[in-house]
């Protein structure tokens, strides 16, 4: 088995693995006469630390953390992929880094990449057209929603005021349709995929769109996709395709032919740009001919002059102040370019081949199959959440937990295609061990990370949500 | 080069092993994809070696003209000292996701509370958030919220004249979904004209935007004003700002502000097309409404502060449709970036820094004011970083003369320019005044 002992930078005498800024010195000032005084702030207390202090907090911050190159990272859904970090590097080139308000004429290079992501995109998702601008997944899919709108409201079509998803969408996805203004209508699963006849029951004249994601949160194929498509386009309703389960199928199946209309990609999932610690991603959005008028402005275009910006005819208008999360986007570019067909076709097989892989290995139930780069394993008689403090003593990251509620105890596992198959047999080791011990080893996970577990209740009750907070402590 | 992707290890031997432990043949068994939704195409993308991807790139890249920047309105240039790339591109803060498991990733949780506790000094107000997209989306979701803990329902938002027609745009497609539209606000010399608002304002508004410095560059003088007829109305004050200038201004609890929004990568990154990072914070009473993540303390089984997401049932992945917000993935990495420039500043630093933007501004201002045919500030009011400068050409002609010339300024009106200094390209500002007087014969 793994050994992992996660660093814990304790304070010899004090109640906390590391300082904050705050306890390593703080100073107060007050503005100069550079300002009249009724237009300035009284004083300013902030932490005052030279420099190899802060390099110290921070090194040690990040010795107190885990990311991919730590450790296989299997969350569903997320596709913690390895990220590149050549694309770090194309994306910090001084030339990257140009004002947004900057002419189209003197911005020919951004331009030219921006039409270059743009078309890989629509060449991988199967669509006529696509925005960058949108700063993240859920982003898209309100983006995507508002598209919707704006095509149905064209149509004069103002009947339109619900959005059907399934049981086991993503919960970005009735989160972006409610922020839109939808009343959102939740359909049950039957075996796993969308039940047909619940589906046909739920859309009709008041339908905007459905929303789904192809491989679905099981990881199952929705075999009766051009059928669910035929349903919702009969009823005049839009279908809207999540793209955060995308990696299944890169060069093997687009959501442009399984007949979705709308459609957002995850760049920091399927086209490894770094997750961040929860951002910065980029969700662009791609659409049928039919939508590409409503797409967010502007749009770039290439003429016999070069590259241009143009606002569509009937334009959502914006989604982002700019242009949305730019070096994130040069970042995808960069391992789309990387990769090529072949490559991108071989993460895909790779990750289902992972995911098979994996699943074999584990020794506990996952009961919805045939699965393909994720799937949702039950923890059975144990508490999914204690099995994954556990795990976290073995050294992995472990999978996503108690979700989708279809499955009792969900695990559910996207381990990606970048691991090799020791890692995977690990993987399936942590699992192993960590479902099968006693009640109490479980309770107490983890004891191997910086922190033993933590009280959440007492984060909620009494919240203290910075170190001024604390003061009163 | 071997085919297939350079991230996926299977030697060839490990993947049959594979597959045989599966039971399939080969790889194409393992998809239930039917026929006729099959992809028998190609993309028609080559794979290409990395040294070719990056020489590539930056050949695209390098069509860009290397101007140099006198450019803000929104989008700020200060120096970012190198320790911070070197610091937040660690692996294990920059690839780990969030912090579903608080126990393994203490580092990154700890920095996002130092980031949230920064901003609750600079503001004044006792919640922030970890993050929001980028100032346009966080005056959404200020809206939103106001909206939703208003006693009685509301359908205005009020923003000054001088707000970008982007930042509308956005606040438009947020305020769609909750039947809120938008109107502007005449101003008054650069600020919000008090009066106008005044007027406007009424039992249907639910929020009322300022900013501070204003797009225009200008510092406010009425913000007590302008909260007070934010709260005469039952109307929320959200005021827009960032972390250089709120180093100097009014504290904005002090003025009445409810909600801060605005862009706090003014710090922590520099010029990077827009990319930005959106600040929130607010009051105590409206905590329940945050959209976005909160990072707070706790104590682990050992008896140590920990630190945790909290309150979490306010987001998407547990209230779905009754969530605050739909954002997930936000930008957390931006956050950690700016928190670390905050600390290396420090408060000396920080309030350095934004007193100087007042000087260089007006050392500018005075300087171009000096040439015939340009008349600068045009605002007669206090500036940080930048100005709207007066001048009897055509501002189209004068800005395409200047990029010529190898500067970049805003065209603002027929005859408006504006132009932003910082420390980046104060080094500039002789050959760009040179520039503005050959334009001006």
């Amino acid at each position: 088995m793994q050994h992992y002992d996660q660093a814990r930078w304790s304070e010899a005498e004090g109640d906390a693995y590391e300082p904050l800024l705050s306890e390593t010195g703080e100073r107060t000032v007050e503005p100069g006469d550079a300002l009249p005084e009724d237009l300035t702030r009284d004083s300013l207390t902030l932490p005052d630390v030279s420099e190899p202090e802060l390099s110290r907090h921070y090194v040690r911050l990040s010795q107190q953390n885990y990311g991919v190159e730590s450790g296989p990272y299997p969350l569903g859904s997320c596709t913690m992929k390895y990220n590149p970090p050549f694309t770090e590097d194309v994306a910090a080139v001084d030339d990257a880094m140009v004002h947004p308000d900057r002419s189209a004429a003197t911005t020919q290079g951004t331009l030219a990449l921006v039409h270059r992501l743009q078309d890989y995109l629509a060449r991988i998702g199967g669509v006529d057209a696509v925005t960058l601008q949108p700063p993240a997944g859920a982003a898209g899919e309100f983006t995507g929603i508002r598209i919707a709108a704006a095509y149905h409201e064209a149509n004069g079509d103002d009947a339109r005021t619900e959005v059907v998803i399934p049981d086991t969408a993503h919960g970005t996805n009735p989160a972006s349709a409610a922020m839109a203004g939808y009343d959102v209508v939740e359909i049950p699963s039957d075996e796993g995929r969308v039940d047909l006849d619940a589906l046909e029951a739920a859309v009709g004249a008041e339908t905007a769109a459905f929303m789904l994601t192809n491989p679905n949160t099981l990881g199952l194929f929705e075999r009766d996709i051009e059928a669910i498509a035929d349903i919702v386009h009969d009823a005049g309703a839009l279908l809207y395709y999540d793209g955060a389960n995308l990696n299944a199928l890169l060069g093997r199946a687009r959501p442009g032919d399984m007949g979705f209309d709308i459609m957002h990609f995850n760049v920091h999932k399927t086209f490894a740009t770094p997750h961040g610690g929860g951002g910065p991603g980029a969700g662009p959005v791609g659409v049928v001919e039919d939508l590409a008028d409503f797409l967010p402005a502007p749009r770039v275009r290439e003429t016999d002059e070069g590259y241009e910006h143009f606002e569509p005819e009937r334009s959502i208008g914006k989604v982002h102040g700019f242009y949305g999360n730019w070096l994130v986007l040069v970042k995808a570019y960069a391992y789309i370019d990387r990769l090529g067909d072949e490559g991108l076709r071989d993460a895909s097989a790779k990750a289902v081949l992972n995911a098979n892989y994996l699943a074999e290995r584990i020794d506990l139930e996952v009961p919805y199959r045939p699965f393909h780069h994720e799937f949702v394993a039950s923890a059975g008689d144990r508490d999914a959440a204690d099995v994954a403090k556990r795990m976290l003593d073995y050294g992995v990251h472990p999978p996503t937990t108690k979700w989708p509620e279809i499955v009792d105890e969900a695990l559910m596992t996207e381990p990606t295609e970048i691991e090799n198959r020791r890692a995977l047999d690990q993987l399936a080791d942590a699992f192993n061990a960590a479902a099968g011990e006693d009640d109490d080893t479980l309770a107490d996970a983890p004891t191997r990370t910086t922190a033993r577990r933590i009280d959440q209740v007492s984060a909620a009750r009494t919240p203290r949500l910075s170190w001024q907070a604390l003061d009163g402590d | 080069m071997t085919a297939g992707s350079p991230f996926a290890p299977h030697t060839a031997e490990e993947t049959q092993a594979m597959l045989d432990a599966v039971g399939v043949v080969d790889e194409d068994d393992l998809f239930d994809v039917p026929e006729s939704v099959r992809f028998d195409g190609e993309f028609g993308i080559d794979a290409t070696s990395e040294a070719d991807v990056v020489a590539e790139t930056n050949r695209i890249l390098a069509e860009n003209d290397d101007l140099t920047e006198f450019l803000g309105r929104g989008h700020y240039d200060h120096y970012v000292p190198s320790v911070i790339d070197h610091l937040a591109d660690r692996s294990e803060f920059l690839t780990s996701y969030t912090q579903y498991q608080p126990e393994v990733a203490q580092g990154f949780l700890q920095a996002l509370f130092e980031y949230q506790s920064m901003l609750v000094e600079l503001t004044g107000l006792p919640i922030a958030n970890a993050s929001m997209y980028d100032a346009a989306t966080a005056l959404g979701e200020a809206a939103l919220l106001a909206a939703r803990v208003r006693s009685t329902s509301g359908s205005t938002v009020l923003v000054p004249g001088y707000v970008r027609e982007e930042r509308i745009s956005v606040l438009e497609n947020y305020g769609a979904g909750a039947d809120l539209t938008v109107e502007t606000v005449a101003t008054d010399d650069g600020n919000v004209d008090v009066d106008a608002l005044a007027a406007a304002a009424d039992e249907d508004t639910v929020l009322v935007y300022a900013e501070n410095p204003t797009t225009l560059g200008t510092v406010e003088e009425g913000l007590d004003a302008i909260g007070d007829v934010a709260h005469d109305n039952d109307a929320l004050f959200a005021l827009g700002s960032d972390p250089v200038a709120l180093a100097l201004l009014q504290r904005p609890a002090d003025v009445g502000a409810d909600v801060v929004v605005g862009d706090a990568a003014t710090l922590g990154m520099p010029t990077a097309y827009g990319m930005g990072l959106g600040m929130f914070a607010t009051k105590e009473e409206f905590l329940r409404q945050v959209p976005g993540r909160l990072v707070g303390a706790s104590e682990d089984a050992a008896g140590k502060r920990a630190y945790t997401l909290t309150l979490q049932t306010r987001e998407q992945h547990i209230r779905r449709e009754r969530a605050t917000s739909n954002i997930c993935t936000n930008q957390a990495w931006v956050a950690l970036r700016t928190a670390m420039h905050v600390a290396y500043l420090g408060p000396d630093g920080l309030l350095e820094t934004a007193e100087r933007t007042v000087g260089l501004a007006r050392d500018l201002a005075d300087r171009l004011d000096a040439i015939d045919g340009v008349s600068a500030p045009v605002h007669d009011r206090h500036h940080v970083r930048e100005f709207v400068a007066h001048t009897d050409q055509p501002a189209a002609a004068v800005v395409a003369d200047l990029e010529a010339q190898g500067f970049a300024v805003h065209v603002v009106d027929e005859h408006a320019i504006q132009v932003c200094v910082t420390e980046t390209n104060e080094h500039a500002v002789d050959d760009l005044v040179a520039a503005v007087e050959e334009v001006h014969p």
